[in-house]
């Protein structure tokens, strides 16, 4: 259960070599690691105190098993101090602003109270290193202060000048550390720095913490050989050299020979601590792959931070391929028998349900098929003790079952679950569905779900998790489940809705006035929970007759008023009303449909005027409803007479192949018309261009004017009965310009919005004469899909193709970049109880959130009411 | 609309874009008391059930609702947008240009609003096109260089000069300042006849050709006229009045040109509203130019998510980027911002300077595992369960 305990803040400091020595349990002494038996040397660096990570062995620090024992530091004492190197600029700058002789700040008490102000009046400036003037005399022992050069890693040297020349005189990190330790407290403060955590002079190592092996563990490959990690490599190089250092420095080795050990030394620490920095050749590993060091470990997006903090792991998780179910709810989604009976619930055993929970552990693990009643996988003994279930253990273990054991039963139909799909760009990419357990190996989901996931069925996989807790569980039902979330937060509109199928459907269904018989009628509503058909709306020869719009009107709720145009509408000059041909002027007066088609603006995902209105009306529950009849009805619609396309769609009579032929021949004169208008220098240029850009302009304006053009001819011919013109006039996929390019004429290739231009000397490919403006040597495709592309036209297409493949992988990794930017910056802000944005430390960001305290998810397309809708639903009429 | 209506509206607890919203629907319309009653009822009920809830995370929400349909945005950097002269930057890199608060936008451009008859009369407005577009002296007459003395000859066109509404004097006088003054080029001498409008520039080294030519090229494009940062002006009428449009942008300059009306011209460079108009005015300027990139798209996002990001921006006075440079890099917690980027020098510089991590925000709670602050996680409200029995 939660802990009660919180962790109350994290402080960060700097490890006094005294500290390091303390926390040590054992100086390392030794590069080696194993013994010839396989066992770690005492004082080596897999020591028996430093943790255990062999099991059956127990560590000689805690006397705790390899589970148990967290491991604990070492240390080596370095038989010279190194630099640090994340701290060499810090280094330089303490070298910079302080007295050679003395470490006393080179300035004074004046000079500093000029930037870091009084005690009592503190400005809450710290000094930096532009505050001090270079080469300048200590103003307390009025030393000559000299030049500090730095250069990268870690080498520092005073400029010396001597008769005019510059020398070069090196600082050892014993010098530097030297002077680091002589700066008094109250200086380091104005530099910003707490000595009382973080002496400068601990940023020269004289100690070397050694990690826990915890930390580093060997791992034995198939061969039986020990396979040590990145750190202890680079341990092992840091111990050896320190080894022949101390050797030859009691030895009394020449001075050329102790410099080059301590280089050595210092940069086989660097390496451990960064193997990344510049100026220094990263430390690599026998293969020649660079080693992982310790500031590896913590960078970048697999690094500790991102990658193991930030992001964890979870256990009762499931991934598979999604599938589509247009038969169930949207509330839904369909679990493999497989998954559900992998996947587990804890349920506490209480004296009220302890026999349906003896009933569970009986039917045990296996269920075989979807009518069997779910198992259970493992039972928790009061004392932690789980029992996994099995074949012969069921009877006794549902015997032995009392109040206060967990039982972990199976998943079954109605349990609430998380469902998710990566990107997770928005919180609609993961909701709460119920459960139906089902054949096959697929998640099952209604496509009408498909638009907050952004998902498709060409092979994307979805995630499911079980929530765990009755907290997790309510969470889950009240906020995350799918009916809560049909509003998109983003603009206060429904972003689930029919798509594709649904909206071709209900289209076919509700365009025009149609009477169906009863059989008919039946058909269609035959997936829809109703009690009685309305009385027919026409009886002909004694035989009754239902319209197509009173059966779609069964789906509606009774008290319903609305009025709005479908997306067929074509915005006519003076609207003829409920007389429009197209049948776009949408009146629905008490839950009837008056007039007018359903269609992507009605129900679709993202505009959904319907779905909108029911869930301000109604509430979200109704609305869920809705979308599942709308969708049952429209698949229905649309099993009624088919819906298919293919290449015989496209064609066109002979006529228009023939008007299509002169339009396109009439614009490519044209294009040449022009040419020669600019070849003669006679074109106007516009304000502000050049005749070439001018010209330019002109051409991609006939070009484009010529290929509607064709697609308007092509549109004459092709009606609605023409499966490609529904789903465009519907709105449930495609668009006019398709059909345009499939069956009139594909049109201008363009990269970075200009005519093709790149290629060869003059021309873009050698199928032209050099120079040639023209429209086909530039990219205009005067031939249709259907009609087939000829090879250079071929050619074009294929690099506007890529143009629009290069854009969209670019495309992602920007945008996803931005997002994690905001979503860093923005993170911490909520709505506090008096209605301020605050932070979570806070501060205030708004005095009232959005200057009016409206909830975009509730708000109507950002309007704190919906006026409109409200009067239009009382007065039942248009407003 | 009955007065009785009228006053129930005005007295009603509703925000008055609400309340003017109401009145135009129901004016010109017969209602009957019981039918404006409900609506009334009605509309002071979803008022009420739209307010936020309190410890709704609205920040994630607002990062999500902008992030999310940049996947969608185009990539496409030059666009003619209204006018077909001029390329601005739009979709997804306008967006991450706005966020990152760039002191220089790619494209700078402006749209100049006119005052009174300036914005009717076409002349007038061109008038001003010319008070701002930076012109060159070419523009203004005949530029011939003279090798044989060495020198560039400057035969101003007094009809150019009038037509455009510049003395003849104030050219003479600001061409050589100029060049000295913005082009950093002195190595030259000027003398002037103001009668005959002509210039004669000479450079002081008179040996070699290149520094004719040189000084030939500074005198060609030295600006005379109009304001040096605004390249091109285009003069456009739209619904009923004339605007221009520029390439380029000197808010401060224009400013001070007669007849620009200061209320409503705009420049889409945002520091430099925060430079000439202060901080809220480069908040609104973000938020606008923020929400015209997007709904250029086809993109609908509520104002309020892009408010708070403004609001988040120009929190401290001053502009600030989203990301390691601003907001993100100056977080309070250490944690935090060692997870976001450059990880090993923020843990570092917090152990010298003993920064504590008070784990307030959500990935500092995240990293320690415990609840964070945000949504359900910061009800601290505890029901204690009553025993059976007990009532």
């Amino acid at each position: 259960m939660p802990s009660p305990k919180r962790i109350g803040k994290i402080e960060f400091g700097l490890l006094s070599p005294k500290e390091i020595r303390t926390m040590s349990v054992r100086k390392i002494i030794w590069a080696d690691t194993y013994d010839d038996d396989g066992f770690p040397y005492p004082q080596g660096l897999m020591d028996l105190n430093l943790g255990v990570i062999d099991p059956g062995l127990r560590c000689k620090t805690c006397d705790q098993k390899a589970s148990d024992c967290p491991g604990h530091f070492g240390h080596i004492e370095l038989a010279k101090p190194v630099i640090h190197v994340g701290y060499t600029r810090l280094i330089r700058k303490l070298l910079r602003v302080t007295c050679r002789s003395c470490s006393r700040l080179l300035l004074s008490p004046e000079e500093i109270e000029k930037v870091v102000g009084t005690e009592d009046d503190l400005t809450g400036d710290i000094l930096s290193e532009k505050d001090i003037k270079k080469e300048r005399v200590c103003p307390y022992c009025g030393e000559q202060q000299l030049k500090i050069n730095f250069e990268k890693p870690t080498t520092f040297s005073e400029i010396i000048i001597e008769d005019g020349r510059k020398i070069e005189h090196k600082l050892t990190p014993a010098d530097i550390r030297a002077r680091l330790e002589k700066i008094p407290d109250e200086d380091l403060r104005h530099l910003g720095i707490n000595p009382e955590v973080a002496r400068p002079e601990w940023t020269v190592l004289t100690v070397l913490p050694v990690p826990p092996v915890t930390m580093r563990p060997s791992i034995i490959l198939e061969n039986g050989q020990r396979s040590e990690d990145d750190l202890t490599h680079k341990l092992v190089d840091i111990i050896r050299i320190n080894q022949r250092f101390k050797e030859n420095q009691d030895a009394g080795a020449p001075q050329l020979i102790i410099e080059d050990l301590w280089e050595l030394l210092q940069y086989h620490v660097t390496t451990y601590l960064d193997n990344e920095v510049a100026g220094c050749p990263p430390a690599r590993h026998r293969s020649g792959r660079p080693l992982k060091t310790l500031s590896q470990r913590l960078k970048g997006k697999d690094g500790r931070f991102r990658g193991s903090l930030s992001g964890k792991r979870v256990n009762f998780s499931a991934r598979t391929v999604i599938s589509p179910d247009p038969n169930l709810s949207v509330m839904e989604v369909g679990i493999p028998l497989a998954v559900a009976n992998e996947m587990t619930l804890p349920v506490t055993v209480t004296p009220y349900n302890i026999e349906e929970l003896r009933q569970m552990v009986r039917n045990g693990p296996a269920r075989r098929s979807l009518s069997q009643p779910c198992g259970a996988n493992y039972v928790i003994r009061p004392d932690k003790r789980r029992m996994r279930l099995a074949e012969g253990n069921l009877e006794t273990v549902a015997e032995m079952l009392e109040p206060g054991w967990v039982v972990e039963r199976q998943i079954r139909d109605g349990d609430i679950v998380l469902f998710n799909r990566q990107p997770s760009l928005h919180r609609m990419s993961i909701m709460a569905h119920r459960v139906k357990v089902m054949d096959g190996r697929t998640f099952r989901l209604n496509p009408a779900v498909c638009p907050p996931y952004n998902a498709d069925f060409d092979g994307d996989e979805m995630n499911l998790h079980i929530p765990q807790t009755e907290e997790a569980r309510a969470e889950a039902a009240i906020l995350v489940a799918v009916e809560e979330n049909i509003l998109s937060p983003r603009f206060g509109g429904p972003i689930i809705g029919g798509i594709h199928d649904h909206v071709s459907g209900i289209f076919m269904l509700t365009n025009q006035l149609k009477w169906h018989t009863k059989q008919e009628a039946l058909y269609l509503l035959k997936n829809i929970e109703i009690e009685h058909l309305p009385s027919p709306g026409m009886v002909k020869d004694g035989v009754p007759y239902w319209s197509n719009k009173q059966i779609f009107s069964i789906v509606l709720p009774k008290e319903l008023n609305m009025v709005f145009r479908a997306s067929s509408c074509q915005n006519c000059e003076t609207c003829k009303r409920q007389e429009c041909d197209r049948d776009a002027y949408v009146r629905i007066i008490d839950g009837i449909l008056e007039s007018g088609t359903i269609d992507k603006k009605a129900i679709g995902a993202f505009d959904g005027q319907i779905v909108n209105r029911i869930i301000r009306q109604y509430g979200m529950k109704r609305a869920a409803d809705f979308i599942d009849d709308i969708t049952h009805l429209a698949i229905r619609a649309i099993m009624m007479n088919g819906f298919s396309f293919g290449i015989d769609d496209e064609d066109l009579s002979k006529t228009e192949y023939g008007q299509i032929e002169e339009v396109l021949q009439n614009a490519i004169t044209d294009v040449q018309r022009r040419i020669r208008i600019y070849e003669d220098g006679q074109l106007e240029a516009m304000p502000g261009r050049t005749p070439e850009e001018t010209l330019e302009m002109q051409i991609m304006q006939v070009l484009g004017k010529a290929r509607d053009r064709t697609g308007e001819i092509a549109g004459r011919h092709l009606g609605l009965g023409n499966s490609a013109v529904v789903m465009a006039v519907s709105g449930a996929r495609g668009s006019m310009l398709n059909l345009t390019q499939m069956a009139g004429c594909v049109g201008q290739q363009s990269v970075r919005g200009e005519r093709i231009m790149r290629g060869y000397d003059d021309r873009t490919l050698p199928h032209f004469r050099k120079g040639d403006r023209g429209a086909a040597a530039h990219g205009f495709i005067s031939h249709s899909y259907k009609s087939g592309l000829n090879p250079t036209e071929f050619f074009f297409h294929a690099i506007g193709g890529r143009e629009g493949l290069v854009d969209t992988a670019v495309r992602t990794s920007q945008s996803g970049y931005l997002q994690r930017r905001m979503i860093n910056a923005l993170q911490d802000l909520k709505v506090a109880y008096d209605g301020t944005v605050r932070t979570t430390g806070g501060r205030i960001i708004q005095f009232c959130y959005g200057e009016d305290g409206t909830d975009p998810m509730k708000s109507s397309f950002g309007d704190p009411v919906d006026v409109k809708g409200i009067v239009e639903s009382i007065l039942k009429e248009e407003v | 609309m009955r007065p009785e209506f009228e006053e129930a509206i005005r007295v009603a607890d509703l925000p008055e874009k609400t309340k003017e919203q109401l009145r135009t629907y129901i004016a010109d319309r017969e209602i009957t008391k019981e039918q404006f009653d409900t609506i009334l009822d009605r509309v002071i009920r979803e008022y009420a059930n739209t307010r936020i809830e309190a410890c709704e995370a609205v920040g994630i929400i607002a990062a999500q609702s902008i992030g999310e349909p940049g996947t969608q945005m185009t990539m496409r950097t030059f666009h003619y947008a209204g006018v077909a002269e001029i390329n601005v930057t739009l979709g997804l890199p306008r967006l991450i240009e706005i966020m990152d608060a760039r002191k220089e936008p790619s494209t700078p451009t402006m749209t100049i609003y006119l005052e009174g008859e300036y914005a009717t009369d076409r002349d007038r407005a061109r008038e001003v096109s010319w008070q701002i577009e930076a012109a060159p002296l070419h523009e203004f007459g005949d530029i011939v260089i003279d090798m044989e003395n060495m020198q560039i000859v400057v035969q101003l066109n007094t009809q150019v000069c009038e037509k455009r509404r510049i003395a003849v004097s104030d050219i003479i006088d600001t061409a050589p300042r100029k060049i000295r003054d913005r082009r950093h080029y002195r190595d030259f001498e000027c003398e002037v006849d103001e009668k005959n409008a002509t210039m004669i520039f000479s450079p002081k080294d008179r040996e070699s050709y290149q520094n004719l030519f040189q000084l030939a090229e500074h005198v060609r494009n030295v600006i005379v006229q109009g304001i040096d940062d605004i390249e091109r002006v285009v003069v456009r009428k739209e619904s009923g009045e004339y605007i221009l449009y520029t390439e380029g942008s000197n808010l401060k300059d224009v400013f001070e040109v007669e007849g620009v009306d200061t209320t409503r011209t705009r420049t889409n460079n945002i520091s430099e509203i925060a430079q000439v108009l202060g901080i809220e005015a480069a908040r609104n300027a973000i938020i606008h130019e923020a929400l015209s990139t997007l709904s250029e798209q086809g993109i609908l996002v509520d104002v309020r998510h892009i408010m708070l990001v403004a609001d988040m921006m120009c929190m401290d006075g001053e502009v600030k980027q989203i990301g390691r440079h601003g907001i993100a890099g100056e977080k309070e917690s250490v944690l935090s911002r060692a997870a976001f980027e450059v990880t090993v020098n923020h843990l570092l510089d917090a152990a010298i300077a003993n920064e504590v991590d008070e784990l307030s925000g959500v990935t500092e709670n995240v990293i320690v595992g415990q609840p964070i602050q945000l949504g359900t996680g910061d009800v601290k409200l505890i029901a204690k369960p009553l025993k059976l029995g007990e009532s």
